[in-house]
């Protein structure tokens, strides 16, 4: 492969996989301490129909009213999940069930009869991502990425995503201590006069954000492997908060690069014919990251009886 | 679009063999897949059968390469399918496994195992892709349901899973029932608990797989769900609810492949699963006793008595003010001041009571005069708020002027035999006092229209 080849067919899938589960990285690290792991869950099925609408408006692929879409049926599911866990005094889960499952059907509906099928917004990049397809034709080297009319020709998914991780990073740096608050004590936090609802708005609002903007990475599905994958990682490695934001983008990292490599070098090795599919690889990654994780983890069993064993040695 | 006229055939199984074999298979598993989810449900395993349901495709596409690379047909349904139960069985020990680390709570272990399942089955399925010898044969239907390639052989399948699963329930009903509402409970009493949670998973397990033909591995969890959820709204009654969530899943499998078989282009599973989301809403809705409407009802109900209590009490009391007897004219606005209401809500207020035959208008505008059944309300409510006064002033340690503002809070909700219970207290304290129909108001308790 030359390098001109590297830059127009893997540099951008590798970066949208990069920013993608280093985005989802962090904020499913928020999700994950706040207990809330599932709604990312829901959250990601359900913007489903959010697109589709985003699409019927506008009949182009245009970002900003899929966004907007999404934003609103995720703000929609999560209303719905209070309404029906209140009304009908259900545990979370089966609310859950019921409204992710019923908004997802609706989206694949509205997909297939508003017709976006005919413009790539077909039912394989909703369960698969269209990563592979994200390429730079114009790019012909380093040389690229410093030239203005081939930046300008960059896919804008990559654009969007970039984006979303701009603002994630900023939500985080203005906001550390009110989302650590929000995410450990908001009993204390209540006390002390702060109300942890409009933080937590805000972090559902980005989630389905970067749902909409990883869903043509890697498909709604498997942005749950993105969301959840580094951040339980860095849960088994660490206890310090600061310490399992920055594990979880690591490990975000970590995986994307792996998901994508193995989905691009494996198939040569075993000698088929194309590539296999890098979402799926990145979650797989995602999930074999775990264990790996949790056979080092110093918080594993084995670990916690050698110290102790030690500690009453010495 | 859909056709009208072949939805109505369909419905009737007279849309040819093949769309009835269709509509008969759905029907079954959505029959067995409520009832199912019933204990699914109330044994908090929801997310689970998704995962499960999920974690069928790396064993569906596995089950594929293996019976390629064996000479064996890969086409083969029932091979397919027993990889994607062994795959599922996998994967819920996988959630097992990653809870047991201690260090991330069963839904992040659940979201993990499930993304990771269905990530490592649409690897193995662009593996199949890549494959020179075939194509993905059809393993994408698996993840949305293409239930129109359903054959004979296959609906009859779902059948006898429907009956076996009905078979079961009817046969351990009531060990489930005490595992599903208290397990240690069940422990105690020596019933086999791991084992019958064994053979709820192994069920849950079997309609997962049964699924993934008619509605799609995505979807599979819906009908589990939904149809449980819309029974629990209807019933408090676990067998009503195992057959009403039977019954709806059942209807949601007939109604919703029927509306595909008329509509070739929609996906079966979104549209069985919309079916059932139209049941849950209107059972949601219309459910006597958890439905929104029965709810908002209850609260007008309410707010009415309450809104009519208070208003008798004050005009009492304005006429007590005033010195007149119960058939004296009061001033409607008087009464108003007293509780703080608005014109607004006077007049709706007083508008009712009029159309209930409590007030009438007194000659003077403005002045009212209660009827004889108005009369004897007032009489009752003046004397349970008073009652109550005494009972918390004297029996209760409350301050005067805090009395009259419990009294006020709790005197709507009173049951019966509470109210009776505090008039024996009064009878046996004070017994000139319980004589009077209606006791002055406790000293200093605010109660006489003096509100601040």
């Amino acid at each position: 492969m030359t390098l001109a080849e590297f830059f127009q067919l893997d540099l951008v899938p590798m970066l949208a996989a990069l920013l993608t589960c280093v985005t989802c990285g962090l904020l499913g690290t928020l999700l994950l301490l706040t207990r809330n792991s599932m709604m990312g869950d829901a959250i990601s099925h359900a913007v489903l129909p959010g697109i589709a609408a985003g699409f019927w408006l506008t009949g182009t692929r245009a970002a900003l009213p899929m966004v907007a879409g999404a934003i609103a049926a995720a703000v929609l599911a999560v209303a719905l999940i209070g309404l029906i866990r209140r009304l009908a005094r259900l545990e979370a889960g089966a609310a859950m069930g019921v409204v992710f499952s019923g908004l997802f059907a609706l989206g694949l509906l509205m997909l297939v009869w508003s017709g976006a099928e005919r413009v790539d917004l077909d039912l394989d990049c909703v369960l698969f991502g269209i990563l592979e397809t994200l390429v730079w034709p114009e790019a012909t080297g380093f040389g690229s990425l410093l030239d203005a009319e081939a930046l300008a020709a960059l896919p804008p998914e990559l654009m969007l995503l970039a984006a979303i991780f701009a603002v994630t990073l900023l939500v985080l740096a203005l906001l550390w201590k009110e989302l650590r608050l929000a995410a450990f004590d908001p009993g204390f936090g209540r006390v002390i006069g702060f109300d942890p609802r409009p933080v937590r708005a805000l972090l559902m609002l980005l989630i389905a954000a970067a749902c909409v903007a990883s869903f043509w990475a890697v498909g709604s599905i498997l942005v749950i492997a993105a969301l959840i994958g580094p951040a339980a990682i860095a849960r088994l490695l660490t206890d310090r908060y600061a310490m399992t934001f920055v594990l979880a983008a690591a490990a975000g990292a970590g995986i994307a690069l792996a998901g994508y490599g193995a989905a691009a070098l494996l198939p040569a090795a075993l000698g088929a014919a194309q590539g296999f599919n890098a979402a799926g690889m990145i979650a797989v990654m995602a999930g074999l990251g775990f264990a790996l994780a949790a056979a080092v983890s110093p918080f594993r069993a084995s670990a916690f009886r050698r110290r102790r064993a030690a500690a009453s040695r010495g | 679009m859909v056709a009208a006229d072949d939805f109505l055939a369909a419905l009737g199984l007279g849309l040819g063999h093949n769309a009835t074999v269709v509509v008969l298979g759905c029907a079954a598993f959505g029959l067995a897949a409520g009832l199912v989810g019933c204990f699914v449900l109330l044994r908090g395993r929801a997310l689970i059968a998704d995962v499960a349901a999920h974690a069928t495709l790396p064993g569906v596409a596995a089950a594929f390469i293996g019976a390629t690379l064996a000479g064996a047909d890969p086409r083969n349904l029932w091979l397919l399918m027993a990889g994607g139960a062994a795959s599922a069985a996998l994967g819920t020990l996988a959630v097992r496994a990653a809870t047991a680390t201690g260090r991330v709570r069963d839904d992040a272990a659940m979201a993990l195992v499930l993304s990771a399942g269905f990530g490592l089955g649409v690897v193995l399925m662009s593996v199949v892709q890549s494959r020179p010898t075939g194509g993905q044969a059809g393993l994408a239907h698996f993840i949305l349901g293409q239930a129109a390639g359903m054959a004979e052989a296959e609906a009859r399948a779902l059948g006898m899973l429907a009956a076996g699963a009905v078979a079961m329930v009817l046969l351990l009903f009531n060990p489930l029932r005490t595992l599903c509402f208290d397990e240690a409970f069940a422990a105690a009493t020596g019933l086999p608990v791991r084992l019958l949670d064994l053979a709820l998973m192994a069920l849950m397990l079997l309609v997962a797989v049964a699924g993934l033909r008619a509605v799609g591995l995505i979807l599979v969890v819906a009908l589990m769900v939904i149809p449980a959820v819309t029974a629990r709204l209807v019933t408090d009654r676990l067998g009503v609810m195992a057959a009403l969530a039977s019954l709806f899943g059942a209807v949601s499998g007939w109604v919703g492949a029927a509306l595909s078989a008329a509509a070739p282009g929609l996906p079966t599973g979104a549209v069985v699963t919309l079916v059932a989301c139209a049941l849950f809403v209107a059972a949601l809705l219309l459910s006597p006793g958890r439905g929104v409407l029965a709810a908002l009802l209850r609260h007008a109900r309410l707010s009415w008595r309450i809104a009519r209590d208070h208003f008798l009490r004050g005009a009492w009391e304005e006429l007590e003010r005033q010195r007149l007897g119960p058939d004296g004219a009061f001033a409607a606005a008087a009464v108003a001041e007293a509780w703080g209401w608005g014109p607004a809500r006077l007049a709706l207020v007083t508008c009712a009571a009029r159309a209930a035959g409590l007030l009438t208008a007194a000659g003077e505008p403005g002045f009212l005069r209660l009827t004889e059944e108005g009369t004897a309300l007032a009489r009752g409510v003046v004397r349970r708020h008073r009652v109550w006064e005494i009972y918390l002033t004297r029996a209760g340690g409350v301050r005067a002027f805090a009395a009259h503002r419990g009294a006020d809070l709790i005197e709507h909700t009173l049951p019966p035999e509470v109210e009776a219970e505090v008039e024996a207290w009064l009878a046996a304290a004070d017994p000139a006092l319980a004589r009077e129909p209606v006791p002055p108001p406790v000293e200093g308790s605010l109660g006489h229209g003096a509100r601040a």
